[in-house]
């Protein structure tokens, strides 16, 4: 293979090799290897294009921080996965990834124009340029702006894999498997707590797996990590969960994994689904995150070849790779030196180390053995710009004067660059729940402070440098944490020897900034393409606050969340306005950490799993006969029945003339039923409904209103008294939890001195509504034990008896105007009894009807739907059905209310009918009414439709409609303002159909 | 999603509760003698405490019962949960931690 190829050592297979594509081009690799590391060690660099100018990227680091190296993997048209870090993709054989965002080729691409018109896209510039006209943001200039600034583009078929969710209790739930993170799992794991274990890898060691001569106890570091797990893992109380991410810390420790299950393996099991989707309710947390190493800010600092230090010595000594063959290191840290020891060691030429810092600031154990080995240290020195095409080529540095002066040097060839510009906590997950941070002078960065939740950092995420201190600080959190969940631990002790670096460094204010940068352009946000000129520019342009600064640049912002960005962006704001970076503060994080699929999200809730059904009696029945259902809340009611040809419009009207004429049947199982038991029932109910109830006889039903206390309609329906201390409520289909709920708390909190009981009974009766003129007939073949006669069971009367040997309440009521009964039964029996009325009625024809035809039926009798003609700003009186109100009551929820000025004030929309002066034309549901036609604009819209349809039984088309003072204006022709032009209308009483009643009384 | 402790059935997750609004806003017993803005009051104005806040909850898909909580909005832990009709309990200034 190749010669960056380190000939032995590193985590990978080398007996176990695979070939993949990148770009369409098959590369070689081993079993363990990244795309990214194979790739550098095919000598790849260049794996991207930029966000906004198509500046050619590499590999900037070796993990979740990865700003350049998005790609897409491919598995067939359904699983194309794009923005993937290359740095997280674990290799399979047969792999095929594509770079993003650039055409025709990776490294010919058209849009790098935009890098030379970049002088012409400064931060704002979509803001400012392309806002005018508005209208002509969306059309004109979004979809090039889009086409061309851009990532990824997802798959359009769809999903075709399965994606889990689990819930999981744990005592410790430890995030991150390194040093800390370990010592905190095997500390509390010992003592007896239930430990998660989770950590975003494939392998578990977190940066332990890139030492190359640390120990621990006495073995190799990688020795001792592969020791732990093994430990760890025969513990039946503890679970691990590598290839594991904590995207997001939800209150009360509950936090959110994303694990990945299949997506390494060349040919996963079609049983295993593809991601799980954790909610692990933790009663500790630690939190052992690490730190992510921050780039330097120089012009051409995101040139392919341009990369952490950290990451470098991470693809030595884990991957076997080295990432270049003569390398210039600029330190703002210690962290640079060990990965220069590494590289030369692996012989890498390390061309120069330029360290910022002035002599005698440096002079650990680091600098200590890189002078040993002879390795060329340029103290005061740092690098002014990096040039090369698509790689860097060379860098000029720069000496840097005690007073903070840059002076150019040396010009030296190079194909790569390590930078170190310090470590920036990953505060992430404890930002996330809500606990503060403090800014640490000493360590230059942000760390945790207070928690919010029962949580502790632990190790490099919260500043605490050198691994034996990260081990030490581990071990104390995995014991704090046990004992808080009552598990006592004895707190282990580590011996460890590493070559240890401070966090230290001076992120982003790094000297040449001031004196030699502008109007020189560094990158701070690489993935957003954010430069050190943007930065400056929104200052300029007076934001002073990092979050404008952050909206107006994007810098921070979308699935990088600032992980390499974030302090650079702060420390160049502070430099530039002279303030602390303490001072200038900090943007919030955001959840997810990285990027989650949308899948693990929606987990089993797809296809028939989204949401539950509710099924009314006649469900398979209607299926059977072709029926086609709405959905009404969860319930699957239907519509219309089809006969042959028919389309809806054809079957309403079929329907509605079938109930007029002779008699029809229709399903009203999904009405809310409630029952109201106790010696105050009827007390409560006087007091909660409009109406009196008092005098209500038992075996009688009566319409009912329900306000709030506002005095505005909130449901309504029909009430019928079984007996004196028990009453059948029934409301709205939508209703019927929100008014459960109601009468629940006014029970509970504000007359708990009434002695009654409420019972949801919806589920419990199917309800078969029998209506038209020959109701009676049909349903005197089926019931026993009732007098079906007008006089015997009179309108809005109630009976008990049996239908088809099963128990019967009948209720003789109608939402149709015509005759009409409810046959109730237990539920169990309405399938039965639902066929049994359909077969008695064929003899006289019977018609069975849908939902539209319902709506079309009581809209012509002028029978309000709370929700369709009221809309929460309705009085009864509003809705024309203040006849109902109690007239003699002290009280009742609404009454109140209904006293306040504006409820009572004129000019109140009422509810009233209309007539299209042309009859066949149907108005649109929620058209507005104006009151004079060929007005100039602007005008008053004094109204609009409620109500709309075709009458069969009429002949013509009606409509309900809520205009001002509308009862004043019965006669009045009005005009419905539409695009098509003005249509007139007559306003009429809202009972368009036997408004005498007849009908009804038969 | 939360942990609420409901004084009836104990800790359940938040998906069995459903939120009342704010607590201890009591109808007027004869609401015929309240002014307009009496009224008003009662029926709009509202806290919106940042801090420690004393709101209602119904465990409607458990035991139905409403019940009085108090919970700092800032960081979303409860600091109490009580049973309808009794007063707050004293909690310490700033919460619990
Ligand atoms: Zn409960």
């Amino acid at each position: 293979m190749s010669s960056l190829r380190t000939p032995a050592g590193g985590r990978i297979d080398r007996a176990d090799s695979l070939s993949f594509t990148f770009d369409g081009r098959r590369y070689q690799a081993f079993v363990g290897d990244t795309l990214a590391s194979a790739l550098l060690a095919n000598g790849v660099h260049l794996m991207g294009r930029s966000f906004k100018y198509h500046r050619p990227r590499g590999v900037l680091g070796a993990g979740a921080e990865e700003p350049n190296a998005l790609v897409t993997v491919t598995r067939d048209d359904a699983r194309r996965t794009p923005n993937l870090r290359a740095t997280q993709v674990e290799l399979y054989d047969g792999l095929v990834a594509e770079s993003q965002n650039r055409w025709p080729s990776l490294s010919f691409d058209i849009g790098a124009i935009n890098n030379l018109l970049s002088p012409f896209l400064p931060a704002g510039f979509y803001n400012k340029t392309f806002m005018w006209p508005r209208s002509a943001w969306h059309k004109v200039w979004e979809p090039p702006i889009r086409a061309a600034a851009g990532l990824g583009v997802a798959p359009t078929l769809p999903d075709p894999d399965r994606y889990a969710q689990q819930f999981a209790h744990c005592d410790v739930l430890v995030i991150g498997a390194g040093a800390a993170g370990l010592a905190a799992a095997l500390t509390a794991a010992s003592a007896g707590a239930r430990v998660i274990v989770c950590d975003e890898q494939a392998e578990m060691g977190g940066a332990l797996l890139s030492e190359r001569d640390a120990t621990i106890d006495g073995q190799p570091a990688v020795a001792w990590v592969a020791a732990s797990v093994a430990r760890l893992a025969a513990m039946p109380r503890v679970r691990l969960l590598p290839r594991t991410t904590a995207f997001g810390y939800f209150p009360h420790n509950n936090i959110g994994l994303s694990e990945r299950i299949t997506e390494h393996l060349a040919d996963p099991a079609p049983s295993l689904p593809r991601e799980r989707m954790w909610q692990v309710r933790a009663r500790e947390v630690v939190i052992a995150t690490g730190a992510i190493e921050r780039p330097l800010l120089f012009p051409g600092n995101d040139l392919p070849g341009v990369m952490l230090a950290s990451a470098a010595r991470t693809y030595l000594n884990r991957y076997g790779v080295r990432v270049g063959t003569r390398a210039v290191v600029a330190a703002g840290c210690d962290a640079a030196f060990a990965a220069a020891l590494d590289l030369a060691a692996a012989g890498v030429q390390i061309a120069a180390i330029a360290d910022v810092r002035a002599a005698g600031a440096a002079d650990g154990p680091a600098l200590a053995a890189a002078r040993a080995v002879g390795l060329p240290i340029r103290a005061c020195s740092t690098v002014l710009a990096a040039t090369g095409a698509l790689r860097v080529a060379a860098v000029r540095l720069g000496v840097v004067a005690a007073n903070g002066n840059v002076s150019p040097g040396d010009t030296i060839a190079c194909d790569v660059v390590l930078v170190s510009g310090g470590y920036t906590p990953s505060v992430h997950l404890h930002s996330q729940s809500r606990g503060k941070l403090a800014f640490d002078e000493a360590l230059g960065a942000f760390v945790p402070a207070a928690p919010a939740e029962r949580s502790r950092s632990a190790g490099h995420c919260r500043g605490i440098n050198g691994l034996g201190a990260a081990l030490e600080d581990g071990a104390c959190a995995g014991a704090a944490a046990a004992l808080a969940t009552g598990h006592t631990a004895t707190t282990p002790r580590f011996v460890a020897t590493a070559l240890d670096a401070g966090i230290e460094g001076t992120p982003g204010a790094l000297p040449q900034l001031a004196s030699v940068i502008p109007p020189a352009k560094a990158f701070v946000d690489f993935q957003n393409d954010v430069t050190t000129r943007d930065l400056a520019l929104a200052r300029r342009e007076g934001f002073e606050s990092i979050e404008h600064i952050k909206r107006y640049t994007t810098t921070g912002m979308a699935t990088d969340q600032g992980k390499t960005s974030g302090l650079n962006a702060l420390g160049f704001v502070a430099a530039e306005s002279a303030r602390k970076i303490a001072e200038v503060g900090l943007t919030t994080y955001r959840m997810p950490y990285t990027p989650v699929t949308f899948g693990a999200f929606a987990g089993f809730a797809r296809g028939d799993q989204f949401d539950p059904v509710r099924k009314t009696p006649s469900h398979d029945w209607t299926i059977a006969r072709g029926g086609v259902f709405e959905d009404v809340g969860m319930w699957k009611r239907t519509r219309f029945f089809p006969v042959g040809t028919e389309d809806m419009h054809a079957a309403v009207d079929r329907e509605c003339l079938g109930v007029r004429n002779g008699v029809g049947m229709f399903d009203a199982s999904t009405l809310g039923k409630i029952e109201v038991v106790g010696k105050d029932a009827a007390e409560f109910l006087n007091r909660f409904y409009v109406n009196n109830w008092a005098n209500l006889a038992p075996g009688r039903a009566r319409y009912g209103i329900l306000l709030r206390d506002d005095g505005f309609v909130y449901d309504d329906g029909v009430i019928g008294r079984l007996a004196a201390d028990r009453f059948h409520v029934t409301t709205t289909t939508g209703g019927a939890a929100r008014v459960f709920g109601m009468m629940e708390d006014y029970i509970q909190t504000e007359w708990t001195d009434l002695s009654v009981w409420i019972t949801s009974t919806t589920e419990q009766w199917a309800v078969v509504a029998v209506q038209g003129p020959k109701a009676r007939e049909v349903l005197a073949k089926l019931v026993t034990g009732i007098d079906l006669s007008p006089t015997a069971l009179p309108h809005m009367a109630i009976a008990h008896g049996e239908i088809c040997g099963v128990p019967l309440m009948l209720f003789r009521v109608s939402f149709s105007g015509e005759l009409g009964f409810e046959v109730n039964v237990p539920a169990d029996y309405g399938t039965h009894v639902w066929e049994a009325i359909h077969a008695a009625g064929q003899e006289f024809g019977i018609t069975v009807y849908g939902t539209e035809a319902m709506h079309v039926l009581r809209a012509e009798k002028g029978y309000i739907i709370v929700g369709q003609d009221t809309d929460g700003t309705m009085t009864p009186d509003d809705a024309g059905v203040a006849w109902a109100i109690g007239k003699t009551k002290h009280d009742f929820i609404g009454k109140r209310g209904l006293e306040r000025p504006a409820l009572k004030a004129k000019g109140r929309k009422q509810l009233v009918g209309l007539a299209t002066v042309d009859p066949q034309v149907v108005l649109e549901e929620g058209a507005q009414l104006v009151a004079t036609a060929n007005r100039p604009a602007p005008y008053p819209m004094i109204g609009y439709v409620t109500s709309a349809y075709h009458s069969a039984a009429l002949g013509r088309s009606i409509a309900l409609a809520a205009i001002a003072d509308g009862r004043a204006r019965m006669g009045e022709t009005l005009y419905v303002a539409m695009p098509g032009g003005d249509i007139p209308v007559k306003v009429v009483s809202p009972v368009f159909y036997d408004p005498e009643g007849a009908r009804i009384n038969v | 999603m939360l942990i609420i402790d409901c004084p009836y059935c104990g800790p359940r997750p938040e998906p069995e509760f459903t939120h009342g609004g704010e607590a201890h806003i009591a109808r007027p017993a004869d609401p015929s003698q309240a002014t307009d803005q009496q009224w008003l009051e009662f029926l709009y104005l509202r806290k919106n405490t940042r801090g420690v806040f004393a709101e209602r909850w119904r465990h409607a898909r458990g035991c139905g019962r409403f019940f009085n909580a108090l919970r700092d909005t800032t960081t979303d832990q409860f600091l109490a949960t009580y049973r309808a009709g009794q007063k707050p309990p004293a909690v310490p200034v700033g919460g619990e931690r």
